[in-house]
C-alpha cells in the first residue's frame, strides 16, 4: 500500500475515534448527572430513572460507535488500499 | 488488506498470547452458486438457532399449569418481550408483533452472549474464526432490512398508501427528511449493533493479548451488559419503529 494512504489512513481513524469520542462524552455525563439529580429529588423512581437513562447512554455510545466503525473500516478494510 | 495481515501477525507472532488473535476481515468463504458466503457466520448462527429452538422445547414439551423450572423462565422472558413490545407499539395492535420482535430479541441476545460465552476458539477453521454471528456486518445489515420491511409493512397494511400521505404531516417540508430517515434507520440499526458488538470482542482480544489473565474479566462483563442493552435496544427500536408507521395522526390524540 501507497505510504501516504497508510499514513493518512492511521490519522484518519484516530481522528473518527477521537473526535466521535467527544460529543457523547459530554452528552452521557449530562445524562448521567440529571439522572443522579433526579434520583437525589425522588429517589423512589430509581428503577425507572435507571432504566431511561440505560438505554439513553447506549444511544449516545452508538454515536462513538459509528466512529469507531469508520476507523475499523479504514484499517482492517481500506478501500484504498488496491 | 495488506496492513491488516500485518497487524495478525503482529498479534499472532506472541508465542504467550495464543488466545489474542484478532482476525477483523478474514472470513471462512463458501461458494454457493455465483456467491461467497461467510461461513463462520452460518456455522455460529445455526449454533445459536440450535440452542433457541432446543431450548424452546425442552420448556414446553411438558408444560404445567403451575410453571417451574425453564419453563417458569421461558414465560418470564416472553412476558418480558410481550411488555417491550406493547409499551412500543400500543395496547390494540402489539398483539401480532410480539412474534417478530421476540425473535429479533431472542436471536441477537444469544447471539451476542454466546459470542461472549462459547468457547468457539476450540473449533479450528481453515480461515477466519468462530465468533458471534452480530459481529459480521451482513448479519446485522440483515436484521435491519427485516425491521424496514416491517414496518413499511405495518404502516401499509394499516392505512394503504395513505402511509405515504403521512411523510407530509406536520408540513410538506418533512417530507425529504421522512425519506432519507427511511434509509438512515436501517444503516445505524445494523451500524449500532455491529460497531457494539465488534468493539467488545476487540477491547477483550487487544486486553488478552495485553494481560492474558484477569485483567480483562472486568471488561468482558462489561461486554456481556453492553451486548444485552444492544440486543434491548434494537428489539425496543424495531418496535417503535412499527408502532410509529401504525400511528394514527388524523385522529384524536392519545398517549
Amino acid at each position: 500500500m501507497d505510504p501516504t494512504i497508510a499514513a493518512a489512513s492511521v490519522l484518519a481513524a484516530a481522528l473518527a475515534v477521537g473526535l466521535g469520542a467527544i460529543g457523547p462524552g459530554i452528552g452521557q455525563g449530562n445524562a448521567a448527572g440529571q439522572a443522579v439529580e433526579g434520583i437525589a429529588r425522588q429517589p423512589e423512581a430509581e428503577g425507572k430513572i435507571r432504566g431511561t437513562l440505560l438505554l439513553s447512554l447506549a444511544f449516545m455510545e452508538a454515536l462513538t460507535i459509528y466512529g469507531l466503525v469508520v476507523a475499523l473500516v479504514l484499517l482492517f478494510a481500506n478501500p484504498f488500499a488496491s | 488488506m495488506q496492513n491488516s495481515v500485518a497487524m495478525f501477525d503482529l498479534f499472532s507472532s506472541i508465542p504467550f498470547a495464543p488466545l489474542a488473535e484478532l482476525e477483523v476481515g478474514q472470513h471462512f468463504y463458501w461458494h454457493i452458486g455465483n456467491f461467497k458466503v461467510h461461513g463462520q457466520v452460518f456455522l455460529a448462527s445455526w449454533v445459536v438457532l440450535g440452542l433457541l429452538i432446543v431450548t424452546c422445547i425442552l420448556a414446553t414439551r411438558n408444560i404445567q399449569r403451575v410453571p417451574s423450572g425453564l419453563q417458569n423462565f421461558m414465560e418470564y422472558a416472553l412476558e418480558f418481550i410481550r411488555d417491550l413490545t406493547k409499551t412500543q407499539v400500543g395496547e390494540k395492535e402489539y398483539r401480532a408483533w410480539v412474534p417478530l420482535i421476540g425473535t429479533l430479541f431472542l436471536f441477537i441476545f444469544m447471539s451476542n452472549w454466546g459470542g461472549a460465552l462459547i468457547p468457539w476458539k476450540l473449533v479450528e477453521l481453515p480461515s477466519g474464526e468462530l465468533a458471534a454471528p452480530t459481529n459480521d456486518i451482513n448479519t446485522t445489515v440483515a436484521l435491519a432490512l427485516i425491521t424496514s420491511v416491517a414496518y413499511f409493512y405495518a404502516g401499509l397494511s394499516r392505512k394503504g398508501l395513505g402511509y405515504f400521505a403521512d411523510y407530509a404531516q406536520p408540513t410538506p417540508i418533512m417530507v425529504p427528511f421522512k425519506i432519507i430517515e427511511d434509509f438512515t434507520k436501517p444503516l445505524s440499526l445494523s451500524f449500532r449493533l455491529f460497531g457494539n458488538i465488534l468493539a467488545d470482542e476487540l477491547v477483550v482480544a487487544v486486553l488478552v493479548f495485553l494481560v492474558p489473565l484477569f485483567v480483562p474479566i472486568p471488561l468482558m462483563i462489561l461486554g456481556l451488559f453492553t451486548s444485552a442493552i444492544q440486543a434491548l435496544i434494537f428489539a425496543t427500536l424495531a418496535a417503535s419503529y412499527i408502532g410509529e408507521a401504525m400511528e394514527d395522526h388524523h385522529g384524536e390524540h392519545h398517549d
